[in-house]
């Protein structure tokens, strides 16, 4: 089979028209929700209520249990991260530092999670 | 059945082509949502979703009626068969179906001398996952900020849209050559 003859039928014009839209939704999704303003507080959570409610201005360091284990947290120069977590993935360790608000690190097998929130939570239009 | 002596007899379920057909391809479509759920994955729910294939080929050889019955008895008859029947993962399966065959159901009238099967499967993909995010934000994880993470989601859609899609493009482009020969 001849891929150069094969190749427009496969992709046709529309197709490389609906990519490029998937790709500036995508690129509008990033900006959106990763390029938010640098985040004052951090709000972590245990199965849904808030456990810790707490600035980023100072440096400390948190023992957050869950029904796994301990998820323990770090807050230092303004950002935050998961240093350790007893779930199998480690996923919300791996994320690193978090800064910007709205970012979110989640811990979801030990039912932990911590959000980057800013003096006032903004509004999106999720929210309306 | 009543064998007119007054005699209960073996009643049969008569099952016409148009079933047996509709049963093999939702076989088709389970066997591969079998093989993929022994895949390990990277991040939770990101996933090739390769019966979708499936999905769009019965759509555009059968029509969106039959590809509802399919998407349909694959979503339940595979989560009965994985373990998962009524669990919040199948909530989330039929969730991203249904959206997934909602906006396929408009997106098959784009003309298709433009749009071929990875334009469908690309805005399929998006579909099903926006109707996930939503479920896990609306239902599953309410307090937590879960759109964060969509801008991983809608890459992983595309991507995959895009692969599925071509292999659809591929396969239906191959059984219209043979149909036509």
């Amino acid at each position: 089979m001849n891929i150069v003859r094969l190749a427009p039928t496969l992709l046709r014009r529309g197709d490389l028209g609906v990519l490029f839209a998937g790709i500036l939704a995508i690129a509008m999704l990033g900006i959106h929700y990763w390029t938010g303003p640098v985040g004052d507080r951090v709000v972590i959570k245990r199965a849904g209520t808030v456990f810790l409610n707490a600035s980023l201005d100072r440096a400390f360091n948190v023992s957050v249990p869950g029904p796994l284990g301990i998820t323990r947290i770090e807050v230092a120069q303004k950002k935050a991260r998961v240093l350790s977590d007893p779930g199998p993935r480690q996923l919300c360790v791996r994320q690193g530092w978090i800064s910007r608000v709205g970012e979110v690190a989640i811990c979801l097998p030990n039912q932990v999670s911590m959000e980057i929130v800013g003096r006032v939570r903004p509004y999106d239009s999720l929210d309306y | 059945m009543w064998d007119g002596c007054g005699h209960m007899t073996v009643l049969t379920i008569n099952s016409t082509a148009e079933d047996h057909k509709l049963a093999y391809l939702a076989a088709l479509a389970i066997s591969l949502m079998w093989v993929e759920a022994a895949i390990p994955s990277p991040l939770p729910g990101v996933k090739p979703g390769l019966a979708n294939i499936v999905t769009l080929l019965v759509l555009r050889q059968y029509g969106l009626r039959t590809a509802f019955w399919v998407a349909g008895l694959r979503v339940v008859a595979g989560s009965i068969l994985l373990g998962s029947f009524l669990t919040p993962g199948f909530v989330m399966s039929l969730g991203g179906a249904m959206a997934s065959l909602a906006v396929l159901s408009l997106a098959q009238y784009l003309p298709q001398r433009y749009f071929g099967a990875v334009s469908l499967s690309v805005l399929a993909a998006f579909a099903h996952i926006a109707a996930q995010l939503a479920i896990v934000s609306a239902w599953l994880m309410p307090d937590v900020n879960v759109f964060y993470l969509s801008p991983v989601f809608a890459a992983a859609a595309w991507v995959f849209g895009l692969s599925n899609g071509l292999i659809a493009a591929q396969l239906l482009q191959r059984s219209s050559h043979e149909s036509a020969a």
